[in-house]
């Protein structure tokens, strides 16, 4: 690749002040969420227009560089993590809601808008967004729909794929392609759902349609404490048996439960072995019937305290506990790695008597917030960086742990995506062919692997990473990040 | 036994120069020129329920209203509502058809359900893509691309669905409009309510009379009081329960209002698209589904349809008394889905075109389809 020549032509399309360069500048975009991954591009654009991020495709095409799409940077998988030698494309600016049709119930977006910004829009109308990832306040719906985030509310209303309606993407050698429609409905193999999830292998979403829904009548929420996790976990198979559809379903353990109440007092008891959080949602008279039979179902799980958020001031106060709880982990530890690993809702018991034992092998605090209805564990590894190899030890019970999802019949992921973080574990939940398979329609779109490379297949070129040190799983082969 | 089944078929389609996949042909027609039929059929039966996982894993052969059934015993069902199950509809054919009833509405369609896959593509490889848990991130979305792939893209050996309670009781109101623009207008206030509708269709019967049909479901205590309130925000309308509440979404799914042997068509739009191409089809039996998100057009008059829908940049799939092509009106191509295609099928096995015969029914297409 003629670097100067491709710097030229960037210039080209973007003023200066468009085109960072500079290792000062460049320093922001050198790592996404997942901070222990770094790599500095050989340069970042900030287009404005979706010409502009098409003429720098079809630039990076021309002269063979690999791109990386990214919005706030906040996957946790690494999943915007840039490529050495490569360009960032920074879309924060492409971010305009283009049409907003509360009677047909969509919106058009592009994919630098905020989340929230579309629940923001739609609430005149009544209408919402739902996906609500954790970082709602923050992530940006074009990497929303690279990675097909999840987030409280998905056994009810699915993940965002299931919000998708239409795309308009330009493919990683500069053509374009619209995908779906506005209508809820088809009559085309579902290319939208397919794009969806492929965490920025197949090109950019250039325009996104979403649909909105109307925004619950009522909510009814309440927090019951048990002196087991095994109680929580028996009391959410006892509430799925019951015939209800929560909108939420969460359980958090007691370190969790610790750090969230240090950090926001949200009023959870602090001796529970863990809380189970229920909330429903929907027509009020609907609502006030599940109740009654929500209220019998927690009674006969045998939780030793139940509290019920009377207004809506005491229901936020219980979410904000629960939705503080990676950040309040903070306090309890300088450093953790959030996993994200799904099992089989049955499963939920087993697989935590096993992380427990995990951690007592490994020597290493492990707090459990999960969503419970969907069997989606997110334990939080804690570690202190400065210490020598505690990275590594961390990363090892991570590893333990993702095993043990995919031994159980689950996924290595359930909301965060693969990235770069889990790549190598692709091969233990897909066989050869699926990887093949895979990897076929990967270069069928993309044969110069130039969007996101190195990323979801593992041995693929990845980006020079500067590391704490030396890898003991790498140097066994267990991991690999090149 | 499936899985030598299932070895037997991959060995058909490695061998074959052209293969179609077949269900119970309820709805597309798998046409037999030149091409090996794969009879799925021969692969049913259901590999994996748990009713408190939400989940049911079956064999793409399996009937859906065997599923249905089985889902039923634990107070479960497919929120998707699949189409014309009575006539022996299978779930493979469901997911390739993206066959979803009025009742999709309320939870999404077939796309928003299916959460795993096995098929096998045009290179005779069995691939497997999501998995057998309601939330997964990993790996490419094969189960999604396979809903409405018409058998183009691979042939379904397995699918995996999310399943949800089902509502203990129904209700529905009928409300009678003075026009098609009265209905319109009442249509918005519905989809944009903060009631929890399960349908929304709006009818046009046989003398050209307008009605929407809205259908609630829930636990029973609390009916009533909903439907009264629908009914408010109405201004009337009549409501029925019971048997004849279920008749009325049965003759809607089972496509009971149209003639024998006429072809019905379904064309994605959204509400606001309706009343040009209404102007269009006066003649044609139809009813506008899912919250104005689907028409479906009850003609013989194909071409004609054919020209409408293209002039008013429309498609549309015809799914019952199909000719050999079921695409009617703007045909959609895009370079992401040719690469796809290459990707899965580089033989062209599943899509060996057939010569494009004129969208008419004879007499005994009629009688065959029908069936």
């Amino acid at each position: 690749m003629n670097q100067a020549a491709f710097l030229a032509a960037l210039r080209k399309i973007f003023p200066e002040h468009r085109l960072l360069t500079t290792p000062a500048a460049l320093a922001a975009y050198e790592s996404d969420g997942l901070t222990a991954f770094q790599a500095r591009p050989l340069a970042v654009v900030i287009p404005e227009t979706q010409g502009e991020v098409i003429q720098a495709v079809k630039a990076c095409y021309q002269f063979g560089v690999p791109f990386v799409a990214r919005g706030s940077g906040t996957s946790l998988s690494g999943g915007a993590l840039p490529v050495k030698e490569g360009i960032v494309l920074a879309l924060n600016r492409l971010n305009r809601i283009l049409k907003l049709d509360p009677q047909q119930r969509i919106a058009v977006v592009e994919p630098g808008v905020v989340n929230i910004e579309i629940t923001k829009a739609a609430a005149p109308y009544g209408l919402l967004y739902a996906p609500d990832p954790s970082s709602q306040p923050i992530c940006t719906i074009g990497g929303n729909v690279a990675f097909n985030s999840g987030g409280a509310h998905c056994l009810k209303y699915g993940m965002t794929s299931n919000h998708v309606l239409g795309l308009k993407v330009v493919l990683p050698d500069g053509e374009l392609a619209e995908l779906g429609s506005d209508s809820l409905e088809s009559v085309d193999a579902d290319y939208v759902g397919l794009f969806g999830g492929s965490e920025g292998l197949f090109g950019i979403a250039l325009e996104i349609t979403v649909r909105l829904l109307p925004k619950p009548e009522t909510y009814r929420t309440l927090l019951a404490a048990y002196r087991s996790l095994e109680a929580a976990g028996d009391a959410v198979s006892s509430v799925i048996a019951s015939g209800l559809l929560p909108g939420a379903l969460e359980i958090m353990d007691n370190l969790s439960i610790q750090a969230a109440e240090a950090a926001v007092k949200p009023g959870y008891p602090l001796d529970a072995a863990a809380l189970l959080i229920v909330e429903l949602e929907g027509e009020r008279a609907q609502v006030e019937a599940e109740w009654a039979r929500l209220k019998e179902v927690i009674d006969a799980s045998q939780p030793y305290l139940v509290k019920i958020a009377r207004d809506d001031e005491e229901r936020m106060r219980i979410w904000k506990g629960r939705k503080s709880a990676f950040s309040a982990v903070g306090r309890l530890s300088p450093d953790y790695i959030v996993q994200d690993g799904v099992v089989p809702r049955r499963r939920l018991g087993e697989a935590l008597a096993e992380i427990e034992k995990l951690s007592a092998k490994w020597g290493i605090r492990v707090a459990n917030v999960f969503h419970a209805g969907d069997g989606n564990l997110h334990p939080l590894i804690m570690f202190d960086g400065r210490e020598p190899g505690a990275l590594q030890r961390a990363e090892g019970l991570a590893s333990e742990i993702i095993d043990l999802c995919i031994q159980l019949g689950g996924s290595i992921t359930g909301e965060h995506g693969v990235g770069i973080e889990k790549r190598q574990y692709m091969p233990r939940q897909f066989s050869k062919t699926d990887m093949d398979a895979m990897w076929a329609l990967r270069k069928a779109i993309d044969p110069l692997e130039l969007a996101n490379r190195g990323k979801v297949f593992p041995g693929s070129e990845a980006p020079a990473l500067h590391q704490v040190g030396a890898h003991p799983l790498e140097r066994a082969g267990v991991i690999s990040r090149e | 036994m499936s899985t030598d089944l299932v070895d037997e078929l991959r060995a058909t389609i490695k061998s074959s120069t052209c293969v179609r996949p077949r269900g119970a042909t309820t709805k597309l027609r798998a046409p037999a020129n030149g091409c090996t039929t794969l009879d799925m059929r021969r692969l049913a039966g259901v590999v994996d329920y748990q009713p408190t996982e939400f989940i049911i894993t079956a064999w793409a052969g399996t009937p859906v209203a065997e599923v249905q059934g089985l889902l039923a015993e634990h107070g479960q069902y497919l929120p998707f509502d699949p189409l014309l199950t009575e006539r022996g509809a299978t779930l493979g054919g469901t997911v390739a058809a993206n066959a979803c009833g009025p009742e999709r509405y309320r939870y999404g369609g077939v796309r928003d359900f299916i959460i795993g896959a096995r098929f096998i593509d045009g290179n005779g490889n069995l691939i497997h893509g999501g998995g057998k848990v309601v939330k997964n991130a990993a790996g490419f979305d094969y189960p999604k691309l396979m809903v409405g792939s018409l058998g183009r893209l691979g042939a379904l050996v397995e699918v995996t669905f999310k399943v949800f309670p089902k509502p203990e009781a129904y209700a529905t109101l009928r409300v009678d409009c003075p026009s098609l623009g009265a209905a319109l207008a009442l249509l918005p206030k519905l989809t944009n309510c903060p009631y929890d509708l399960n349908a929304i269709d709006l009818v046009i019967g046989a003398a050209n009379e307008v009605a929407i049909f809205v259908r609630v479901g829930g636990l029973a205590a609390s009916l009533s009081q909903r439907m009264d309130r629908v009914r408010s925000l109405c201004g009337g309308g009549e409501i029925v329960t019971g048997d004849a509440e279920a008749q009325l979404w049965r003759d809607a799914r089972e496509f009971a209002w149209v003639a024998k042997g006429v072809p019905v068509v379904k064309v994605p739009l959204t509400p606001s698209r309706i009343p040009a191409l209404d102007a269009r089809v006066p003649l044609a039996r139809r009813r506008y589904s899912v919250g104005g998100n689907v028409a479906w057009i009850a003609t013989s008059a194909l071409d004609e349809l054919d020209a409408t829908l293209s002039s008013l940049d429309l498609a549309g799939l015809i799914l019952l008394s199909a000719p050999d092509d079921p695409r009617i009106g703007r045909r959609t191509s895009h370079p992401f889905a040719e690469r796809v295609i290459r990707a899965l099928d580089p033989q062209n096995k599943f899509g060996q075109a057939t010569p494009r015969s004129p969208r008419v029914n004879s007499p005994a297409d009629a009688t065959r389809d029908s069936r």
